[in-house]
């Protein structure tokens, strides 16, 4: 874990200002950041899932195709990628903290309304 | 009058009403309002907006192509919509919702038939172009386990033909659609891992398809498909890590200008130059970030690239001539797309987290104009309708 950690400094220390995760792990991220998450989430991984998030070159982050993945997996999926896959890490972005909200909105099914 | 000379004035009419019917249409544009699914329809001339067609689906990944003459738009929705425009009404006159997933699509050259590339069922769908009746289907079946593969890069090919790549199950067919009720199709296989996108070269003979899974591109002589697909540039990342990729580069669109090809390098801040003669490396063109767009100006004397999250907010321009970076700017925030002018005089630029279309001189790379648009993407012109492969 150890070795994680330093990799992800170092990606955070990289990471452009204005798409730097605004909180460290464990804080909520606060409204402004979540208005920010949100579009990362429709806009930015929409570019393979979907703006609606049913699918398209990666597969549907809808609530029913999420309903029995494990969350903390999920959480592991967006900060570290799936190595064999299109599906990159997005540590650079978000802080696990983020992921995991970003999950559970994911998994709730919050953010696939426009 | 004779009847013959009463033939010859009514084929003079019509032909006149039809080169009426193109003039009017030769410099309008279509620009994808990708978030709330509607297109602008725009005069590239005059640099103005002259309506909003909405009602047309979930446009996140939306492109189109046009008939022969301009006067209609094909559009190819997310949501598996196949929306028919008709740009002097501004009007949808035909919509179908064809697949749960679709990613792109093609007109024949003949201008009969639409095909569109689908995710999910993944195949091909015919469609007739001036109703929209569906003719015939493609399945991308693959394997020995009745699996359907993603269907990518879809390009219309002289010859009555549609190519397409399959990407899990890395090949490329040829539908000959001669009879678009019984599409005939050639399959080439292991043609290198995941195929992602595709493109025809602009005089019809090439299809190329980029390759996600490794590095290299699989290229197919479409006047010689017996012998295969060959891999080109199969060694260009050699012994290097590549970069996490975030958004897939796109290939359609003209990446060829003069004896070149100009191809994004995945996972990497470069543009690969190919030579035409043999399909060689040329040169690496190092660049701000992964290229998602490489696209040629009409002349070939410039090539303008954009760029991946997080570099997404820069355009740098390519001179052909020296082979060399000459130019980078700053259109905006989230740079989706870019469309040049017929002449290539001008460039329109999609910034979609500004809001806006940006619109540069391609010769002094002076800002010339701006036209607001909600979540621009995709830009279109209908100078497309006369080349190949756009």
């Amino acid at each position: 874990m150890a070795g994680m950690n330093v990799r992800v400094g170092a990606a955070l220390l990289v990471a452009g200002a204005s798409l730097a995760p605004a909180a460290l792990a464990g804080d909520a991220p606060e409204a402004a950041r979540r208005a920010q998450l949100v579009s990362l989430v429709r806009q930015d991984c929409g570019s393979c899932h979907g703006m609606m998030l049913k699918g398209g070159l990666g597969p549907a982050l809808t609530r029913a195709a999420l309903r029995d993945k494990p969350p903390r997996s999920l959480v592991a999926t967006v900060l570290y990628g799936r190595p064999g896959t299109p599906m990159p890490p997005w540590r650079e972005f978000v802080t696990s903290a983020e992921a995991e909200w970003i999950v559970r909105q994911l998994q709730e099914g919050t953010l696939h309304e426009r | 009058m004779s009847a013959r000379t009463v033939t010859i004035a009514a084929v003079a009419a019509i032909a006149a009403v039809a080169a009426l019917i193109e003039a009017a249409h030769a410099e309008l544009g279509l620009v994808v309002e990708r978030a709330t699914g509607s297109l602008q329809l725009v005069d590239n001339a005059k640099r103005v907006s002259l309506a909003r067609i909405d009602g047309l689906g979930d446009l996140s990944h939306a492109s189109l192509v046009y008939s022969g003459d301009g006067r209609f738009a094909y559009v190819f929705g997310r949501d598996g919509g196949l929306t028919k425009i008709e740009l002097a009404s501004a009007k949808v006159v035909a919509r179908v919702v064809q697949a749960g997933n679709s990613i792109g699509g093609a007109i024949s050259r003949d201008g009969r038939l639409v095909a569109v590339a689908n995710y999910e069922p993944g195949g091909v769908k015919l469609f007739d172009a001036q109703t929209l009746e569906l003719l015939s289907e493609i399945p991308a079946t693959y394997g020995n386990d009745g699996k359907r593969a993603k269907v990518v890069g879809i390009a219309d090919a002289p010859g009555n033909r549609f190519v397409f790549s399959l990407f899990e199950a890395s090949e490329i067919w040829i539908a000959d659609v001669a009879d678009p009720r019984r599409p005939r199709v050639r399959k080439l296989a292991n043609i290198g891992r995941e195929p992602y996108d595709a493109l025809i070269t602009p005089d019809g003979r090439h299809y190329i398809a980029g390759l996600f899974g490794e590095d290299g591109l699989a290229l197919v002589d479409l006047a010689d498909v017996e012998a295969g697909a060959r891999r080109i540039l199969a060694d260009y990342g050699r012994g290097q890590e590549k970069l996490p990729v975030y958004k897939m580069p796109h290939l359609r669109g003209w990446a060829v200008a003069g004896p070149y090809a100009f191809l994004p390098a995945i996972g990497r801040h470069e543009v690969l130059v190919v030579e035409r003669a043999g399909w060689r490396e040329v040169v690496r063109i190092p660049a701000h970030g992964q290229p998602v767009f490489v696209m040629a100006r009409p002349d070939g004397g410039q090539v303008w690239v954009n760029f991946a999250l997080p570099r997404n907010d820069t355009v740098q321009v390519i001179d052909v001539e020296r082979l060399a970076i000459v130019q980078t700017l700053r259109p905006g925030k989230a740079v989706l797309h870019m469309e040049f002018s017929g002449a290539g005089d001008e460039v329109w630029i999609s910034a979609r987290d500004d809001d806006r279309v940006v619109i540069y001189d391609t010769a002094s790379f002076a800002r010339i104009a701006e036209i607001p648009a909600q979540s621009p993407s995709g830009i279109f012109f209908t100078w497309r309708a006369k080349r190949i492969g756009m």
